[in-house]
């Protein structure tokens, strides 16, 4: 089933284009990757999905509803959550609270207290952060803290994950951990659409892959497809 | 008028749009440049013209000695700089209390004044009071010698580069921290100036500080925060509404700032030239 | 040690808090008027800074509307109290700020930080020249008269608006709504993709901590008697809730209370014994809690505890 769907895309910032009649659809139960040199509109991207800014142009559909112009709270509630490219935790918060919130008022207006609280205690068990649920945010590790931002968007029970470039700054065995980690998610049944710089992690767990440049979208396929598609080789040239 | 809304707003945009402060205290620099005017011209009987190059540079040591102690360690010992940004408020704050207080304890709460220049003067037709032309004058000289210094000098460019992008300037061999505390020391400057020039217009009392901040903030906010150029152009401009709106009723001027200011925040936060 | 054990114990909180209660509720009985116009006048800054603390305090959007708040319910208070009973007139006093808040919140949706700020300080200062301007030419006297209503009175009704603020306060903190308003100050854009209504959040709260603001300014009119724009709208009382919140801490509840407690008294020591000399201490404490106690009383208060039970 056809989950999220974006038609001609845009987004213009004054005089700057960073993102230009992008399609894309992403399909239930899939794991999709979203690559592109620095620069290219990806976190953009995800913000228009998101609803932290407003497109330009174009459509955004979401279950076949335009979500194109809703805020970001009540996309939450319809069902895509995030996680950002900056950590944004609530530093001063608990672990657990940070979950427990995202678990309070990211379903329902009428989500139970203590229901919350259950559900929080079982994904932070599930990221691997129970040992921790005490500590204030600001002190963890930054692979706990990548981990907590999941755990935060899981909470709100979404059907879609945006992941923005989760693996940034985890040394290998974090990356492969990482990995496994959206492997579960997909397994628990939310579709995953994730911005990735690591290639290793993105070419081994994704179904399929979209490559932006400068805002255009200028290739989409499986892995093997994309990594010997010659205009991708190109923009990439130099790296891994 | 607005020239020496000009003249303040500078003096705040660089205190802002450089060291990121919000110097709620602002106009108590005015306030204590128009009072030490005040005192050296009635007890010491030292033009106030001359003043100003007395009080100028004694507000920029005293506004470069603050910040060097104060907000410096603020700065270092703020986490984050949301955080910054809010201490330093509150801390002018009590900057301001502070000053007043003293100006209340040196000067007592009257109305105070002196004339000085005061026969009126004619040019092409229309009456100007004399003093007011000079400190139009003034205003505008140091307006002008200020934007020079801002383009030319090697220091006014350090500090151009350092309201940018703090970061790369550091690299470029900038010393921010004392190109921080120059920027505020000047503003301190510029609102002595402004002071030394209001006082020989209008009366003064230890409270006027206050409005003056105000209305700096609101040129500043007119002209963009960070602009300093900006700040310069909306003094100008605000001041000439200030002198319409006067025309009509004299009680509505302040009135009318705020509305615009509303507006302003309202409809375009970015001001004119803003970032 | 005993002290701690003491301290420690859950009952010795409400205990407390009881006692005070129960001690400022009979007060006027056998004190003399003058401590209960004291009372009155130290309880209002609570208030003040409590509501305030109410918004301010878990989303760091610092309000410097506070002045405005408490001036309308000055004004309704002047302008309605010979026509209706005193309830009412406080009841709406509170109402009328509280719309001011929602209208506000509103249209300072998009406005972050340092233009809040300034935004709210604007609105206080606009509508204190405005009705200066407007009595001036329209009404030909600048300020009213109050009817008059006798101290007990006068205390009692405040004493009733800060236990109402206080429940409030604890009510907010506690629930869920608390931990959003939090989340907002930590970081407003991740709040929101929670699904957090921000929007809504933000502008009820800050309704909510200007009702009473609202309130108490009505029914302090009355104590005053006379009030002009100048008096009502006063910008002292924009920034001193801020300056108490600091000095007190805004960590937990009873921070604010605390804070405003200690400065009201100060305020009235010092401007009988130095009226020349408060302002400068003030702006000096002021300075010396932001430098050297950022957490404020609670927070030196929190280190004390932990040092105390470790020992």
């Amino acid at each position: 089933m056809r989950l999220l769907e974006g038609e001609k895309v845009t987004k213009n910032f004054g005089g700057l284009t960073a993102v230009h009649n992008v399609d894309f659809d992403i399909n239930q139960g899939e794991i999709v990757g979203l690559i592109g040199p620095n620069g290219a509109g990806k976190t953009t991207l995800f913000n228009l999905i998101s609803g932290a800014l407003p497109a330009t142009g174009g459509e955004i559909r979401y279950k076949d509803e335009r979500i194109t112009s809703l805020k970001p709270n009540k996309i939450c509630k319809k069902g895509i959550a995030r996680t950002f490219q900056l950590i944004k935790l609530f530093a001063n918060m608990k672990v657990f609270e940070n979950v427990f919130l995202a678990s309070l008022f990211g379903v329902s207006t009428e989500t139970n207290k203590s229901n919350a609280k259950k559900e929080s205690e079982e994904l932070l068990e599930f990221v691997g952060l129970s040992a921790v649920k005490t500590t204030a945010a600001k002190d963890l590790t930054l692979a706990n803290q990548k981990r907590l931002e999941v755990a935060r968007a899981l909470a709100t029970r979404p059907e879609l994950l945006l992941l923005d470039e989760l693996m940034a700054g985890l040394n290998p065995t974090e990356v492969a951990q990482a990995m496994e980690l959206v492997t579960r998610i997909r397994d628990k049944g939310i579709t995953v659409f994730m911005i990735e710089h690591v290639m290793k992690a993105i070419m081994s767990v994704c179904n399929r892959i979209m490559v932006l440049d400068h805002g255009v979208k200028i290739a989409e396929g499986t892995p093997g497809e994309i990594t010997t598609n010659k205009k991708v080789i190109e923009v990439y040239l130099g790296e891994d | 008028m607005g020239g020496i809304y000009a003249l303040i707003a500078v003096g705040l945009s660089l205190q802002y749009g450089v060291g990121r402060v919000l110097n709620i205290s602002h106009g108590e620099f005015i306030m204590i440049g128009a009072f030490a005017t005040f005192s050296l011209y009635t007890v010491f009987g030292i033009s106030p013209l001359v003043s100003l190059v007395i009080c100028g540079p004694v507000l920029f040591i005293i506004g470069f000695l603050i910040h060097r102690t104060l907000f410096q360690y603020l700065r270092g010992t703020s986490e984050s700089e949301g955080a910054f940004a809010d201490s330093s408020l509150l801390a002018s704050f009590g900057l301001l209390f502070i000053i007043q207080n003293i100006a209340l304890i040196i000067w007592k709460a009257d109305i105070r004044g002196y004339s000085y220049l005061d026969s009126s003067v004619s040019i092409f037709g229309a009456l100007f009071s004399a003093n007011r032309l000079v400190a139009l004058l003034f205003a505008v000289g140091i307006s002008l010698a200020f934007y020079l210094f801002l383009t030319r000098a090697r220091l006014g460019k350090a500090i151009r580069a350092a309201a940018e992008d703090p970061g790369t300037a550091q690299v470029m061999g900038v010393n921010i921290h004392r190109v921080l505390a120059i920027c505020f020391g000047l503003g301190a400057l510029m609102a002595g100036f402004a002071g030394v020039l209001i006082s020989m217009m209008y009366e003064m009392q230890p409270t006027m500080g206050l409005e003056y901040t105000i209305i700096a903030i609101i040129v500043v906010v007119l002209g963009g925060l960070g602009s300093i150029t900006g700040s310069l152009i909306g003094g100008f401009i605000l001041g000439l509404i200030g002198s319409i709106v006067t025309y009509f009723d004299a009680g509505l001027s302040l009135i009318a700032y705020y509305v615009i200011f509303i507006l302003l925040l309202l409809v375009r936060p970015t001001g004119i030239f803003g970032k | 040690m005993d002290r701690v054990k003491v301290i420690s114990n859950r009952f010795f909180l409400p205990g407390l808090l009881l006692f005070i209660l129960i001690l400022l509720t009979t007060m006027p009985l056998f004190v003399q008027p003058y401590v209960v116009i004291l009372l009155t006048t130290i309880i209002m800054y609570i208030i003040l800074t409590l509501s305030w603390s109410i918004f301010s305090g878990p989303t760091r959007y610092i309000s410097l509307a506070s002045a405005a708040f408490f001036g309308v319910g000055v004004y309704v208070s002047a302008m309605l109290g010979q026509v209706l009973p005193l309830p009412v007139v406080i009841a709406v006093g509170g109402l009328v700020s509280l719309m001011l808040a929602l209208f506000i919140g509103l249209l300072t949706l998009r406005l972050r930080g340092m233009y809040f700020i300034i935004f709210t300080f604007g609105v206080s200062e606009l509508i204190r020249h405005f009705l200066l301007w407007w009595e001036t030419n329209f009404t030909g006297t600048v300020g009213r008269w109050v009817v008059a209503v006798d101290h007990t009175t006068v205390y009692y009704v405040m004493l009733i608006i800060f236990m109402m603020a206080l429940l409030a306060a604890y009510l907010v903190r506690r629930s869920k709504f608390g931990l959003a308003l939090q989340s907002i100050g930590e970081y407003e854009e991740a709040a929101v993709h929670i699904g957090i209504n921000v929007t809504i959040l933000k502008t009820l709260t800050f309704a909510l901590s200007a009702f009473f603001m609202g309130a108490a300014g009505a029914i302090m009119a009355t104590r005053w008697t006379y009030i002009d724009p100048q008096i009502a709208f006063n910008p002292l009382f924009s920034f001193m809730p801020v300056l108490m919140a600091i000095f007190g801490g805004i960590g937990q509840l009873y921070g604010p209370v605390l804070g405003a407690t200690i400065f009201a008294l100060l305020e009235e020591v010092l401007t009988t014994e130095f009226p020349y000399y408060y302002m400068l201490l003030f702006g000096i404490i002021l300075i010396a809690v932001i430098l050297f106690l950022p957490g404020g009383l609670v927070g030196l208060i929190q280190r004390w505890r932990r040092g105390g039970l470790e020992g």
